[in-house]
């Protein structure tokens, strides 16, 4: 086991810079989730951590030792890869052993060793099969075996339930968390999931456009976004957006009516006003945001229902509790206490604090 | 659930109607088919018949006799020429297979400088007709000392652009996924191409081995100029000795080319799932 130190490393592919220095550090044993759009550069960052892209400026530590010119297999890291990567001409067992194809080891105890992982994975009675053979879960667990096979010091993941259907993507990650905490060993995880981020991960990493928005637990990126993007893309629904003004200790926005708030500690001038559809309470009244809005739809997730509001031509999204399902075309109100409130600088989107 | 039982009866099947355009393509077809086993009929027909019948057309010989199999098996040099064309088969073979594909993995996975204007100069090969490349390969063959050799034989098929292109095409196909996790796992690039890379275009491989193997085995323009020895004869310029100005001994002939089919029966018998999996990759006439 190790810890990864990446220390302003860039990334370019000739004028195009596809990381701009970034630095992170990962400790031993750390799951850390590398989030963001398609195009933010966490595929990259991942394959330069691995070895399967030059990097083009930084420095990558890992256990202490700078691995910047080492190869793939130098570093003792191991990779699952998002189609899996297991081979269909191999058996299982031999699809597992391929991981230690250049180790050092008797046939017996390769095969030792790729029982004792399978038994790790539930996959003893498979070993002989072939992938064709098995289904879309079970192939990601012979993927997760053969990097398990080999002992490496970090697993790295590129979004290795992508291909897999809800259920199944909501087992194996709960599988993939169950075993970070048996092995204990350092995993970078890369998804452009919210929700893999948030259920799986002890640090998040918020990238876009090639760097680094936010580093921290789930609930801090939840509680305290540095800025809307971030605010956005933690939690799902989306948070929602009203533009605002801020004109001394008063917060302001049209359509909407904001009591017992105090604003004074954020500087005069307009601001983004989010709040989040788990905040905003249909039917709830009291001091803080509050509006009323026209229903255009509803989406009944059976202990709740996500409401759809027309809030002076801004969508905004609402939680009825229960069973309550309002109807469509239909006026409700809807409400957010104090300090459910995120507040956003308009001009540069940074977060101002919340209310 | 009465309902449900008398709905289950089962109904007599039913046949399309035959329509006319079908009737007219299998006509065409058996026609064609026809067309190509007759010639094959006749060989092996001529070669059950003795000097004197060949030219007596009947398909089903009059007294069919083996003597001709017995005077040119017991010939040496029929079976020294069967070795021949079998060993410079499969030698072309095995070195396509294993050059081509190297060639065509590395033009496919490699970024390099050049690699387009070389893949391109490789594809323009194609166009020049062998008639052309016949003079060259004998002039660089007769200062090279390569002439009357195996290795004057097999020199221009040991690696082919056709061969190139189609496991440039396939290894395209190949997911980088599958290179990337290999390499991680330690691998060298050689051990990626074979162990990884390899078992993946297997069919493209199967059909590339089976269409060298047979063009090298009916190869006879080569073959013909380069060698002068009977010894060194493929089947087929071997065969066509049996030709000559004075006389033409189309019995000795004909049972010749029927036993140089055998092994292409064979291989189409044995591989004939890959050969029609072949042609539609390759998208050619087999």
């Amino acid at each position: 086991m190790a810890n990864i130190e990446l220390q302003g490393l860039v990334k370019t592919y000739g004028k195009t810079t596809a990381v701009h220095g970034i630095d992170l550090d990962i400790a031993d044993g750390e799951f850390v989730v590398l989030v963001g759009p398609s195009g933010c550069g966490k595929s990259t960052t991942l394959r330069m951590i691995a070895g399967l892209e030059d990097i083009s400026g930084g420095t990558l530590k890992i256990g202490g030792e700078v691995v910047n010119e080492r190869e793939p297999k130098q570093r003792n890291i191991a990779m699952v890869f998002q189609n899996y990567a297991i081979y269909p001409h191999l058996s299982v067992a031999q699809n597992i052993g391929f991981g230690l194809y250049t180790a050092k080891l008797s046939k017996a105890e390769k095969d030792q060793r790729i029982l004792a992982t399978a038994k790790t994975l539930g996959m003893e009675e498979l070993l002989s099969r072939r992938p064709s053979e098995l289904s879309g879960g079970q192939r990601q667990r012979v993927a997760i075996g053969r990097a398990m096979v080999r002992d490496p010091v970090a697993f790295l993941f590129d979004e290795p339930l992508s291909n897999l259907d809800a259920q199944l993507r909501s087992q194996m990650r709960i599988e993939i968390k169950r075993l970070h905490q048996r092995l204990g060993t350092t995993i970078v995880y890369v998804t452009h999931d919210q929700i893999e981020a948030m259920t799986m991960a002890d640090k998040i990493v918020v990238m876009r456009d090639g760097r680094i928005l936010q580093v921290g637990t789930p609930t801090e990126l939840y509680e305290s976004p540095v800025d809307v993007f971030t605010a956005r893309f933690i939690g799902s629904p989306s948070m929602n957006l009203l533009p605002g003004k801020v004109a001394g200790a008063a917060l302001t926005a049209p359509g909407v009516t904001i009591a017992g708030i105090d604003a004074a500690t954020i500087a005069s001038g307009d601001v983004l006003i989010g709040v989040r559809p788990h905040d905003l309470v249909v039917g709830q009244v009291g001091t803080g945001l509050s509006m009323s809005g026209f229903v255009t739809a509803v989406e009944p997730l059976g202990s709740e229902t996500l409401v759809h509001l027309d809030i002076a031509g801004t969508e905004v999204i609402a939680t009825a509790p229960g069973k309550l399902v309002p109807k469509v075309d239909t006026t409700v109100a809807a409400s957010a206490i104090p300090g459910s409130l995120y507040l956003f600088a308009a001009a540069d989107e940074r977060s101002l604090g919340r209310l | 659930m009465t309902t449900i039982a008398a709905d289950a009866v089962p109904q007599p099947l039913k046949f399309g109607r035959i329509r006319p355009g079908q009737i007219l393509i299998w006509t065409l077809l058996l026609l064609g088919g026809l067309l190509m086993v007759m010639p094959i009929l006749y060989m092996f027909s001529t070669s059950l018949k003795t000097a004197s019948q060949v030219y007596d057309l009947r398909l089903i010989p009059a007294a069919p006799t083996f003597d001709n199999y017995i005077k040119v098996l017991s010939d040496g040099n029929f079976l020294r020429w069967f070795g021949n064309s079998t060993f410079i088969a499969t030698t072309v073979t095995l070195s396509n297979v294993f050059f081509d594909s190297l060639v065509g993995y590395t033009l496919a996975k490699f970024e390099f400088r050049g690699r387009y204007f070389i893949f391109l100069a490789i594809l323009s090969t194609l166009m020049i007709p062998t008639e052309m490349l016949v003079i060259p390969w004998y002039l660089m063959s007769s200062q090279l000392h390569w002439l009357d050799s195996y290795w004057g034989i097999m020199f221009p098929g040991m690696m082919t652009a056709f061969g190139t292109f189609l496991m440039k095409q396939f290894f395209e196909t190949v997911p980088d996924d599958f290179l990337e996790a290999a390499r991680i796992d330690g691998l060298n690039e050689f051990q990626i191409w074979w162990k990884v890379a390899m078992p993946l275009v297997a069919p493209a491989l199967s059909a590339l081995a089976i269409f060298t193997f047979l063009g090298n085995w009916t190869a006879f323009f080569w073959p013909l100029i380069v060698t002068t020895s009977r010894e060194l004869y493929t089947l087929p310029v071997g065969l066509s000795s049996f030709s000559d100005a004075q006389d033409t001994r189309w019995e000795m002939i004909m049972t010749g080319a029927a036993l140089a089919t055998i092994p292409t029966l064979v291989v189409f018998l044995v591989l004939q799932r890959f050969i029609v999996r072949g042609v539609m990759l390759a998208g050619l006439k087999g």
